[in-house]
């Protein structure tokens, strides 16, 4: 033990490598560790034996900070950055959504109300969620014992939602904590418009459109932006992997180590500090600071131990919402699939399977219920369509995320309940694409219960845990964890676990190095 | 036949148990029953247990003077057992659990992660990886949510043993006549087996009235042989059964502070302001900062530090012999500072006195000039006394004889 790092920071999932390259930068001597033999955590690409690049788990950019681009100065190019959006009718009349813009696809029913409300529902809820987006880039305000700058968020928070004026503010705080598909059906009435404008409010979480929250989660969505435009989604030249690869790179000019093959087995501990990790090598290294991008439960519960918490706390940590709820599909297929309705061009898109929101409610029941839905709401996307570089053969991916399929299924998750899950997503995707399966070369289905084991995330949350108004900003992982503190010295908590969350944005990684480097003494 | 008016003695204990619907009768029961003359009944964590069985003052000094059986069957009893279970144990209370070895018990307190109290209790080492947790208010919960973690297993063992207090300067000896033998061997604090009516009696060497006394745990089988052995063996020596009324006074005169009484648990209180630290009630004893992390250590320390505890924790003499219930303190018979939270006239110590929550910097730095407020009913006109009084240490009454081992025969 020879030497002692300033910071050893636990994943190198984007948002660790973006911590790690904030600290590094800043001239502190960092070390990530990594339990993988790779990279990136769940923002990867990886090349199959089919000779194309499958984004194994994220496969859309919308979030990722401005800032971390401008300050890490990352070598990012897009393959696309302002995807549509089409919504999928099962008699090949879809939506297609660019923006505000909405376009009836093959003489599909829109009237001119809904184009009108549809505009405005969305300006507002974009203007709702840049409250919430300036948050995004700060360490939450802390309720007690607040500093100045902790002062200075709140009331900048509260000044925005009084500078929106008297009625939106009113708005905003009617609608925060609504469920969006009452939003919705106050002012729209196409199903498909409904349907799809929900689901973007529920990706990624265990609520349905009904479930109050959902406006709130919706917010967070849209509270990003792609290349200065709010809302937009984008796929990276070389796939979503290109994110971490570009951190990896900042990281590493910076001058910080990155190792894979290098899971810690445990925190060191001495008077009430934690000094250092122990890897499951039994190799032991030092530092002045831990920051953990792991998800909270592993990290308090399996790498600190609850012999270093208090009951209360740990009691807390057991009881957060962290169980994931998304599929992973992955299929290959041997040339380009052919979708009712859809031309070549059109597959260049993120494609929606949620024809309306009782569909999505229904997929979701299944859930509450401990199963898969057996319609299940898909987002689809075709990378080898949108960035050809990411394919060397004639042969096309299928990116898909499925939902409803709990991370607790009833019956466990054993080889044939996956099998039937990626059944039910192909026979969902064939009322679309009816020759789809027999495109089919190879597949992948990954249950949350996989994406636990392949990404070392317990529960297997998109989110690491829920994004919901009792897990977010100061609250967010829970309470005794403020501003990326955690209740014992020394360690911080650095993933999309802690504030804002997750999605590929590295503002949790970004604050947090802030936080360690502003740390007195 | 006639109906007689007022129901005779006899008909009176013959009468059914009287246990109101929802409360449970404990193995003693039946006996006491038959002895309890007031038919003045209370509930404990769902049993319903005497106030007192013929006369607090009689049964008081029978605790001072000759032999008592007081029923702690409601006393919550939880086993932890497992490989985790010193860590688990270590973790939940303040004081370090490695000094208590097998064969040993130990008063604890735990906390909550604001470091306020929970509730009081003691524990049991039965062997390097199995503890008894006893104490008077239900800790289920707060055990197995603590329990997160650990590999630990715990079992609620309330309803599978029985337990009488049994108090008082002549215990030993009736220990003796029963046929106890090497019951001379406990030394305070001390437990062991001895076999009894063909099973385990466990007695250990403890007790909630500062003299000299056992506890005696059983199946609850044998719960009724070992009261009336008791009774038999301890016949020649005042021997009597108590109630909580009685007990109460005892506990005052050793000092012993009681949840519910003298501080709520904490995760109870509606006002969180109630809360209380181990260093406002006194127990600083208790908080072991080097013994490694345990439920509320961060916030004890800060309070530590920071020297940010509120209260004080006082035993008092009070002038006169007007028990001092529920008053309040003042400084310089002006300034309202603090309030009673238990008092007695100790009628062995012939001196009033109590237990006080002080307002710090009251009790700490400033001890003097402390006043205390009493209603006195005199035939239902209100007087109100202004008693001085002044901070002694507890416990008010500590007998040599509660710690000679071997103990005496009287
Ligand atoms: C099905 C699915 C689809 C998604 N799609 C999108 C999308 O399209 N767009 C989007 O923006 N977001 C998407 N997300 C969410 C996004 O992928 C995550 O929120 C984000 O990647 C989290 O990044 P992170 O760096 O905080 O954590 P992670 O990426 O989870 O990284 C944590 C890293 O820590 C490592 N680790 C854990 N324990 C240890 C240990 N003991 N020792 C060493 N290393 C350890 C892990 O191996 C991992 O590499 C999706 C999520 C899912 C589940």
């Amino acid at each position: 033990m020879t030497t002692r790092y300033d910071t050893i920071v636990i994943g190198a999932g984007h948002n660790g490598l973006t911590c790690a390259a904030y600290l590094a930068k800043a001239g502190k001597k960092v070390l990530v560790l990594e339990a993988k033999d790779r990279i990136g955590g769940m923002a990867i690409t990886e090349p199959t034996e089919d000779g194309v690049l499958i984004p194994t788990c994220a496969h859309l950019l919308y979030q990722l900070h401005p800032d971390v681009i401008r300050d890490l100065n990352l070598n990012l190019k897009m393959a696309a950055s302002s995807l549509p959006t089409i919504a999928l009718g099962s008699d090949g009349r879809h939506l297609k959504i660019l923006g505000e813009t909405l376009t009836a696809m093959n003489g599909a029913d829109l009237s001119s109300k809904d184009q009108e409300n549809y505009t405005q529902v969305m300006r507002d809820l974009k203007k709702f969620a840049r409250v919430l987006g300036a948050l995004l880039g700060q360490k939450p305000p802390r309720l007690k014992n607040r500093d100045w700058e902790d002062t200075k968020t709140l009331l900048k928070l509260g000044l925005s939602i009084r500078m929106m004026g008297r009625k939106s503010m009113q708005e905003f705080l009617r609608i925060a904590l609504l469920n969006i598909a009452d939003q919705l059906e106050d002012h729209l009435e196409n199903d498909l418009l409904m349907g799809v404008t929900a689901m973007e409010a529920v990706w990624g979480t265990h609520l349905a459109p009904r479930s109050p929250g959902s406006v709130l989660s919706l917010m967070y969505r849209l509270a990003g932006s792609m290349e200065g435009t709010q809302g937009a989604i984008g796929i990276p030249a070389g796939g979503m992997g290109k994110v971490s690869e570009a951190l990896e790179q900042a990281a590493t000019r910076a001058g910080a180590t990155i190792r894979t093959n290098a899971p810690v087995k445990s925190l060191l501990v001495e008077n009430d500090t934690v000094i250092g990790v122990e890897l499951e090598s039994g190799e032991k290294l030092l530092a002045n600071s831990v920051a953990s991008s792991a998800d909270p439960q592993r990290t308090f519960l399996s790498l600190l131990g609850a012999e270093h918490l208090d009951a209360g706390f740990t009691r807390r940590l057991n009881k957060i919402r962290n169980r994931g709820d998304a599929a992973k599909v992955n299929l290959v297929l041997d040339g380009l699939p052919e979708f009712n309705g859809l031309s070549q061009q059109d597959l260049a898109a993120k494609l929606v399977i949620a024809p309306s929101i009782n569909y999505i409610e229904k997929a979701f029941n299944h859930a509450k219920y401990g199963e898969f839905s057996e319609h299940p709401a898909l987002e689809i996307t075709l990378p080898t369509v949108v960035d050809p570089a990411s394919s060397r053969s004639n042969k096309h991916v299928l990116s898909i995320v499925a939902q409803y399929a709990p991370y607790q299924l009833k019956a466990g998750w054993s080889e044939e309940q996956r099998a039937d899950l990626g059944e039910a997503v192909i026979r969902t995707l064939e009322a679309y694409a009816p020759n789809i399966r027999k495109q089919i070369v190879s597949q992948q289905v990954l249950t949350p219960s996989d994406l636990e084991q392949l990404f070392n995330v317990t529960g297997g949350h998109w989110h690491h845990l829920e994004i919901q108004v009792d897990q977010l900003l100061m609250m967010r992982p829970l309470h005794g964890t403020a501003q990326y503190e955690t209740p014992i010295g020394g360690l911080f908590l650095c993933g999309a676990g802690a504030h804002p969350g997750g999605n590929v944005t590295g503002a949790p990684g970004m604050n947090a190095a802030q936080r360690i480097l502003s740390r007195k003494g | 036949m006639t109906k007689s008016i007022s129901p005779r003695k006899s008909e009176l204990l013959s009468a059914k148990p009287r246990i109101n619907a929802g409360r449970k009768p404990t193995p003693f029961h039946p006996r006491q029953v038959e002895k309890c003359e007031t038919n003045d009944w209370t509930l404990w964590a769902g049993y319903s247990v005497p106030n007192s069985y013929h006369s607090v003052e009689l049964e008081y000094f029978s605790i001072r003077n000759g032999a008592t059986l007081y029923d702690i069957s409601p006393m919550c009893k939880y086993r932890i057992k497992g490989p985790d279970a010193e860590r688990f144990m270590n973790r939940f209370v303040p004081r370090d659990v490695k000094k208590i070895k097998p064969g040993r018990v130990a008063y604890a307190i735990w906390c909550n992660d604001e470091g306020h109290i929970l509730d009081d209790g003691t524990i049991f080492r039965f062997g390097p990886d199995d503890f008894r947790l006893c104490s008077q208010e239900r800790q289920y919960a707060w055990l197995m949510d603590s329990a997160l973690g650990f590999n630990v297993e715990i079992l609620d063992e309330t309803d599978d043993i029985a337990a009488l207090q049994f108090q008082g300067p002549t215990t030993f000896a009736i220990l003796e006549a029963m046929g106890i033998k090497g019951v001379e061997t406990l030394k305070p604090f001390d437990h062991k087996n001895f076999p009894f009516a063909g099973t385990e009696l466990m007695v250990s060497r403890t007790g909630f009235t500062g003299d000299l006394g056992y506890e005696l745990w059983i199946e609850p089988g044998k719960a009724l042989e070992l009261w009336d052995a008791l009774m038999a063996a301890g016949a020649d020596r005042t021997i009597s059964p108590i109630g909580s009324l009685a007990l109460d006074m005892a506990r005052i005169e050793a000092g012993f502070i009681q949840p519910t009484v003298d501080f709520l648990h904490a995760e109870h209180v509606v006002r969180h302001t109630r809360g209380r630290s181990p260093f406002e009630l006194g127990l600083d004893w208790q908080v072991d900062f080097g013994k490694g992390h345990f439920t509320g250590r961060r916030a004890l320390l800060k309070e530590k530090e920071g020297n940010s505890s509120r209260y004080c924790f006082v035993g008092l003499e009070i002038e006169g012999n007007k028990p001092a219930h529920n008053a309040l303190v003042y400084h310089k018979q002006k300034k309202e500072i603090g309030h009673i939270t238990s008092a007695v006239w100790s009628p062995t110590m012939k001196n009033n006195l109590a237990m006080a929550l002080l307002q710090r910097p009251f009790g700490v730095d400033i001890q003097e000039d402390l006043w205390v407020e009493i209603y006195v009913d005199k035939e239902l006109k209100w007087d109100r006394v202004m008693a001085k009084a002044k901070i002694v240490d507890r416990p008010f009454f500590n007998p040599p004889r509660k710690r000679l081992t071997p103990p005496a025969r009287f």
